[in-house]
């Protein structure tokens, strides 16, 4: 719901509120420049009268003196036929240089406040504000729910990167974005009179002047007893006028001073309205708070970025939509789905649930979580398939499950299954359908299944619960999920290093080029061979041959390498790992590339310790190699036999003596007093925790068992520092890559 | 009743004074390009000491920004009655502003003056940016101004 009223008032408002923000930006820097200009040093010392009497020989003209709200003086005056406008230096007196108003700044107030069209141009630049107000709000709420609540708003922010930049981007600027919109918006219903507008109250003309002689002007008692600091504006009475008065404004309030005895003839102190206005215009424009104008101009810069951002992103959602075919009406299912989907992609696996058990003959009925609670008379049983949403919170689609559930008074007869999808990598995996499922028990709800849990969208995971949900219904229910994956690239195998054989675990190191195309010259003359982009931490989703369900490697080079590099090891049943390693050089294979831009080196400093087992090796081989800056890395690394199966060796070492690695510690078990990674661990408990004091980063790869070990290990390590892996994980410091 | 005795008072007046005379006249003002937004205007009567006597038209829709035109302001003391039904739109840049308005013969030829006092946002304000003397000589002939106005010519 939210999300919807993001994206929908993004994509009404996008352009209007980036012209805004645009021309918002360019006139921020407006205080500083004026500033810059100004000199305010030592002017609190100064009074309106001595200022004036330096000016008198001067500017013998002088109709009017101005304090604009950065400092700056300047004197409007006649010369003959001709009117003037000097900035002044208050300290001296002396003229700094004409004053005059930059055309193409006055140009892109327009701009900003009226797109150049007048008043209906005002009208849009309000609305504009109102939905600038509104995006921000949304988008910061959604941010909290994201990052689990007000209390880890500093967290890294995790996710694709069009994503990252987006939230990163909103984060740094929501602040200055609602104090932008939320004064631009008040100027605007004031401008409009859908507030009330203040009227500046006048002091009285005076009725009664002494219309005595004209005294020289830095004499006037009521001019020398007002600072600059507090001046704003003094304007001379006609000359030769017996009967004209000086007009003074202050930052309190204004009146007329007589120009014989200097006295205070009359006076009107501002009224809260009118200071509330000014007090306000001052937060919209910086003018006289010129690091605020500074801000909010940068904080408005993000907004460009965020519109871009933002398109691409709701493009992308729109494009991943599932449609549900032959989907039975409520009434007549015996079979219900009901899913809880952040991102859609949680509908791809109910959709492929959903065709299955059609083309058994089922009559199935697919809606969101949001829908429990609605009669299903035919039921026999009912699948529940969820994400979980930041630190646990329900997806979109089964936001308001719990509270619905908790409603129903008659628990109804139908035994239900709930299918967690999640990533093993977050804290919180799989914590909202485990809610559910406690939820449902309590409730008394029989059960068809335990729960059971989808990391990473895994197809084989999601097959092997298929046939247990086969099983059950005494049927073969096949499930064949194929996740929407982009084209393909064809790579060619140019190398191959083989390792470990001799202790039962073959292991290959491949690398692969693009395979030159081969549609038309024109096509190979403008586009030669070319990788997808990718860094070592990404993944690569190889197609085996005769099957369209891919498998994941880690990658262990970087494209601008020019070379696609994984790390496998052959499974004596592994469809693709036997493939893969019956390749010789010169085949073909075909592969994708999947961002995983949150297993990466954080970016500073900060020392990095790798640990890994097996293949594991690979993308922690690829990040050694990238660093170049040489920032302490320290690798732990488990292998079988130093002899057989010691992946990189002589890369690693090489990489030793050029400082890119700072300290290697292979572990290996099949040698005498052999040991496994998580047992150096144990061993190196004072150096891991010195390198944690120094903000060290974890990045683990390699299998589920093995990152078990390890985070069991290092919490005992580092417990004597007041810290545990959950929170390391929290700060985005454990990062963790396992299959 | 007090609004009542004000329309009477009124309609009193202009029955009484009808057969005074009275003259159509029409006041052409043209602004430079001054690169701004657009200005304000103030155009009133004064005697010769410059003393304001009577608002003639008045450009800007906004009253607070009234006191910027600062010459006019001290004199109408910016009382609503005093140019009320004798104001309008702001003139934007390089536009002419033409008003007509019905003026008693006792002001042509006896000393008083035409004066403009204009203000533009974020610009310096100009008491006097016009003043001649209203006169049958005068008629037709354009009176440059001192700040925004390029010429200001009446007619009657």
């Amino acid at each position: 719901m939210l999300r919807q009223l993001h994206s929908l008032s993004g994509l009404v408002a996008t352009l209007f509120v980036v012209l805004l923000t645009i021309s918002g930006a360019v006139l921020s820097l407006n205080p500083l420049i004026e500033r810059s200009q100004a000199n305010i040093a030592g002017t609190a010392s100064i009074s309106v009268a001595e200022l004036a009497g330096k000016l008198a020989t001067r500017y013998p003209g002088a109709e009017q003196i101005q304090r604009r709200p950065s400092g700056s003086i300047i004197v409007y005056f006649t010369d003959g036929d001709q009117t003037g406008a000097d900035l002044i230096n208050p300290v001296t007196g002396e003229t700094i240089g004409a004053y005059s108003n930059s055309p193409i700044m006055v140009w892109i107030k327009n701009l900003h406040r009226s797109y150049l069209l007048g008043t209906p141009g005002r009208v849009v630049a309000g609305v504009a504000a109102f939905f600038m107000l509104l995006l921000t709000f949304s988008g910061a709420v959604m941010l909290v729910n994201r990052l689990g609540g007000w209390r880890h708003i500093c967290r890294p922010i995790q996710g694709p990167f069009k994503q990252r930049l987006h939230t990163e981007a909103g984060r740094a600027a929501v602040l200055g974005l609602i104090l932008s919109a939320s004064t631009g918006l008040y100027m605007s219903t004031m401008t409009f009179e859908l507030i009330p507008d203040y009227s500046s109250t006048e002091p009285d003309f005076p009725t009664h002047v002494s219309g005595g002689a004209p005294a020289s002007i830095d004499t006037l008692s009521t001019l020398k007893s007002i600072p600059l600091t507090e001046f704003r504006e003094l304007v001379y009475p006609y000359p030769d006028d017996p009967m004209g008065v000086y007009s003074i404004t202050t930052d309190q309030g204004s009146g007329f001073v007589d120009q014989s005895t200097g006295e205070l003839l009359s006076y009107q102190a501002y009224g809260n309205p009118q200071k509330l206005y000014e007090f306000i215009y001052m937060l919209h424009t910086g003018e006289g708070l010129w690091w605020l104008g500074l801000l909010l101009g940068l904080s408005a810069l993000a907004v460009p970025l965020m519109a871009w951002t933002g398109i691409q992103i709701w493009w992308k959602r729109k494009q991943s939509a599932t449609t549900i075919n032959y989907n039975s009406a409520a009434r007549l299912a015996d079979t219900v789905i009901l899913v809880g989907s952040e991102s859609n992609s949680t509908w791809g696996f109910a959709k492929t649930l959903h065709d299955a058990l059609h083309s058994l003959g089922f009559q199935v009925h697919t809606a969101s979580m949001n829908q429990i609670g609605k009669p299903y008379p035919q039921a026999k049983r009912m699948f529940i398939l969820t994400a979980t949403y930041g630190d646990g919170d329900a997806p979109a689609s089964a936001n308001h499950f719990l509270a619905r559930l908790s409603k129903i008074t008659k628990t109804p007869d139908v035994p239900v299954a709930v299918l967690g999808f999640g990533d093993r990598q977050f804290p919180a995996f799989c914590q909202f359908a485990k809610e559910v499922e406690a939820a449902l028990i309590t409730k008394g709800w029989p059960q068809l299944l335990p729960l059971e849990t989808i990391h990473r969208q895994s197809p084989q995971e999601f097959a092997r619960w298929g046939s247990v949900v086969g099983s059950v219904l005494d049927k073969e229910l096949t499930l064949l999920h194929t996740p929407v994956h982009p084209p393909c690239t064809t790579l060619t195998l140019v190398e191959r290093v083989d390792y470990g054989a001799e202790v039962q675990a073959p292991t290959a190191v491949l690398r692969f080029e693009a395979a030159p195309s081969h549609r038309g010259w024109l096509s190979r003359c403008l586009k030669r061979a070319r990788l997808p982009h990718f860094d070592a931490g990404d993944l690569v989703g190889i197609l085996p041959p005769d099957s369209s369900v891919p498998r994941f490697y880690s990658l262990a080079s970087a494209s601008k390498s020019g070379m696609l590099e994984i790390c496998v090891r052959h499974h004596p049943d592994g469809l693709c790992s036997g493939f893969l390693h019956g390749l010789s050089v010169g085949d073909t294979i075909e592969a994708f590339i999947k961002l995983n831009p949150s297993f990466r080196p954080a970016s500073g400093k900060g020392p990095v310790i790798l640990i890994g087992a097996g293949t594991g090796i690979g993308p922690l081989v690829g990040f050694i190699r990238n660093n170049k800056a040489h920032r302490p890395m320290h690798l732990y690394w488990g292998g079988r036999s130093p002899q057989s199966d010691f992946l990189y060796e002589t890369e690693l070492k090489r990489y030793l003596e050029d400082k890119r690695l700072t300290k290697l510690n292979p572990v290996f078990s099949r040698i005498s007093q052999g040991a496994y990674v998580q047992n150096k661990i144990i061993e190196d408990d004072k150096i891991l925790g010195q390198l944690i004091e120094e903000g060290a980063q974890f990045l683990i790869c390699g299998g589920r068992n093995m990152a078990s070990s390890v985070a069991v290990a290092l919490d005992k390590v580092i417990a004597p520092l007041g810290i545990d892996v959950a929170t390391l994980k929290a700060q985005g410091r454990y990062r963790e890559d396992v299959y | 009743m007090k609004r009542l005795a004000t329309t009477l008072c009124l309609i009193a007046a202009t029955l009484l004074s009808s057969p005074s005379y009275a003259r159509d006249v029409t006041l052409t003002t043209q602004l430079k390009n001054y690169g701004g937004d657009g200005a304000y205007l103030a155009i009133y009567l004064t005697n010769a000491d410059g003393q304001y006597q009577k608002t003639l038209w008045v450009a800007g829709k906004k009253s607070k920004y009234y006191k910027h035109l600062s010459g006019w302001a001290r004199g109408s003391g910016q009382r609503k009655s005093e140019y009320d039904g004798l104001s309008g739109a702001s003139v934007t840049e390089g536009k002419t502003l033409t008003v007509t308005l019905d003026l008693p013969d006792t002001y042509i030829d006896a000393g008083f003056q035409l004066r403009v006092d204009t203000a533009v946002e974020d610009m310096r304000d100009n008491r006097n940016d016009v003043v001649v003397p209203l006169t049958s000589e005068g008629v037709g002939k354009s009176n440059a101004g001192r700040g925004y106005v390029k010429a200001f010519t009446y007619s009657f």
